[in-house]
């Protein structure tokens, strides 16, 4: 779009697709819930419940693990149909390495891609080069290695990965723990050059990205949690221990009540430390999505190990 | 810049702030929560009392008046309408450099995410910067000031400043 600056003395070109436009989004989402919906009556009920974004999907992860076969990015037509029902803004999942797939959602004017482990990969050597797009990525990841690898891909935003379509939150705690004490760790080495160097050599990204994250001691993006929230009291949970907001996919659809449960998160989310508040919202919510535990799904099912 | 700053989530911290920053977000999931947690009623009141209040973006819906087709209550607060979402979706996000006299004579650049526009003023309401196709992006009433932008993602401070001078200074 060619809107140009205000500037008397000969005016500036605007630019749009930048890195600040892109991490920018993500920092309006802090604080927030955005949630996994399937169709625009999902996707009004998430606006209603105070949701930030909403994540357009083919079928809800807890589905796609049922259901195995290959899943993709949803139905244009149901993307398009979401983006008519809310204001707040849509993003939608492409395969691991599907450009394409990720080229068609920016075409249909998504406001942020994910490019996801919860459906099936499509490449196994690259994930998508995202600097080339003008809409944003946020990616999964299990460690600080492979959280820098993605932003130095260009992503835009960063989530855990936790094991989606769980209903367990013990996976996203992992990495959530994993990535923060990593952080830690950098940052106590911030003038350790030898220390920085062999990080960078560890994670497979260049040396200034580690040195940044180093003095910085957080990434130079935001971090949500994913992966297995169910209850009100998970996304309080996530957030003390250092996510700045939460990815809720099954948890809130495959639960009895998804209104009462999604506005319970959002409020949890924001008033994370309230416990009191988190009881009260809590309360004859319904059956939570049953959940599964980690031990008694098979290594060849577990979604967390896509991507690298 | 010698100020302290506070998240406020709950109504009765606004009883300790001298001035109210609402930064960008989402404006359907703000007005709800703060309809909800009784932040509204008490934004207003603090606001009547002459606390300067800072809406960017988000923020700037929150505090007009007119909103077209907003879902959820809002402070309404400032003599202006703004439309959400007017220059489409993330990938029509831009960032540009604003004449803004008010701040001294260097551009300010802006960055503009999902940005609304200030659609009219009313009286006694002050345009403070316009895109060069005259599209009003920053205006103040008094001790309120709206920015369709996000001055929170720039190095840049001096609306900062500018805001903070409007605290106890003649409205």
């Amino acid at each position: 779009m060619a809107v140009t600056s205000g500037t008397k003395s000969g005016s500036v070109s605007a630019a749009t697709g930048t890195w600040a436009l892109k991490r920018g989004l993500a920092q309006m989402l802090k604080g927030g819930v955005i949630m996994d919906v399937v169709t625009a009556e999902h996707a009004k009920i998430a606006e209603d419940a105070g949701a930030v974004a909403v994540m357009a999907l083919e079928r809800v992860p807890a589905d796609i693990r049922a259901a195995g076969g290959v899943a993709r990015m949803s139905d244009p037509q149901k993307i398009v149909e979401i983006e008519a029902a809310v204001t707040i803004p849509v993003m939608a999942k492409c395969r691991i390495g599907h450009f394409a797939e990720a080229q068609v959602l920016e075409a249909l004017g998504v406001d942020y891609i994910d490019e996801s482990e919860v459906l099936t990969p499509a490449d196994e050597q690259y994930h998508v080069a995202k600097h080339g797009f003008t809409v944003p990525f946020v990616c999964g990841a299990r460690d600080l290695g492979e959280a820098l690898r993605r932003i130095d891909e260009g992503a835009a935003m960063i989530r855990s990965k936790g094991e989606a379509g769980t209903g367990n939150i013990v996976e996203a705690v992992r990495h959530l723990r994993a990535i923060t004490s990593a952080l830690r760790d950098l940052h106590e080495h911030a003038h350790d050059e030898a220390f920085l160097l062999t990080k960078a050599g560890e994670y497979r990204v260049p040396v200034d990205l580690v040195r940044q994250v180093a003095q910085d001691g957080k990434l130079p993006v935001v971090l949500f949690c994913a992966g297995g929230i169910a209850t009100p009291a998970d996304a309080s949970l996530t957030m003390q221990l250092g996510a700045e907001g939460n990815f809720v996919g099954s948890g809130i659809f495959k639960s009895e009540d998804p209104a009462r449960r999604a506005k319970a998160i959002v409020e949890a989310t924001t008033h994370y430390t309230d416990a009191k508040l988190i009881a009260e919202v809590s309360r004859g919510l319904g059956e939570p999505m049953r959940g599964i535990s980690m031990e008694s799904i098979p290594p060849e099912e577990r979604l967390a190990v896509r991507g690298w | 810049m010698g100020v302290a700053a506070v998240d406020v989530r709950r109504p009765e911290q606004l009883d300790q702030v001298d001035a109210l920053i609402i930064p960008g977000g989402e404006s359907t999931t703000i007005g709800k929560l703060a309809a909800q947690y009784g932040i509204i009623s008490k934004v207003r009141e603090r606001a009547a009392e002459g606390m300067p209040v800072w809406g960017t973006c988000a923020g700037a819906i929150f505090i007009a008046k007119n909103v077209p087709a907003h879902p959820h209550p809002l402070a309404a607060l400032m003599d202006m309408t703004v439309e959400r979402n007017v220059f489409g979706r993330q990938i029509d996000s831009f960032e540009a450099d604003l004449d803004m006299p008010v701040i001294g004579p260097k551009p300010f650049h802006a960055i503009f995410i999902r940005a609304p526009r200030i659609a009219r003023v009313g009286d006694g309401v002050d345009v403070l910067a316009t895109l060069n196709d005259g599209t009003v992006v920053a205006a103040r009433q008094g001790r309120l000031l709206a920015t369709s932008f996000h001055p929170e993602l720039t190095p840049d401070r001096r609306l900062h400043e500018y805001f903070l001078s409007l605290i106890g200074g003649a409205p």
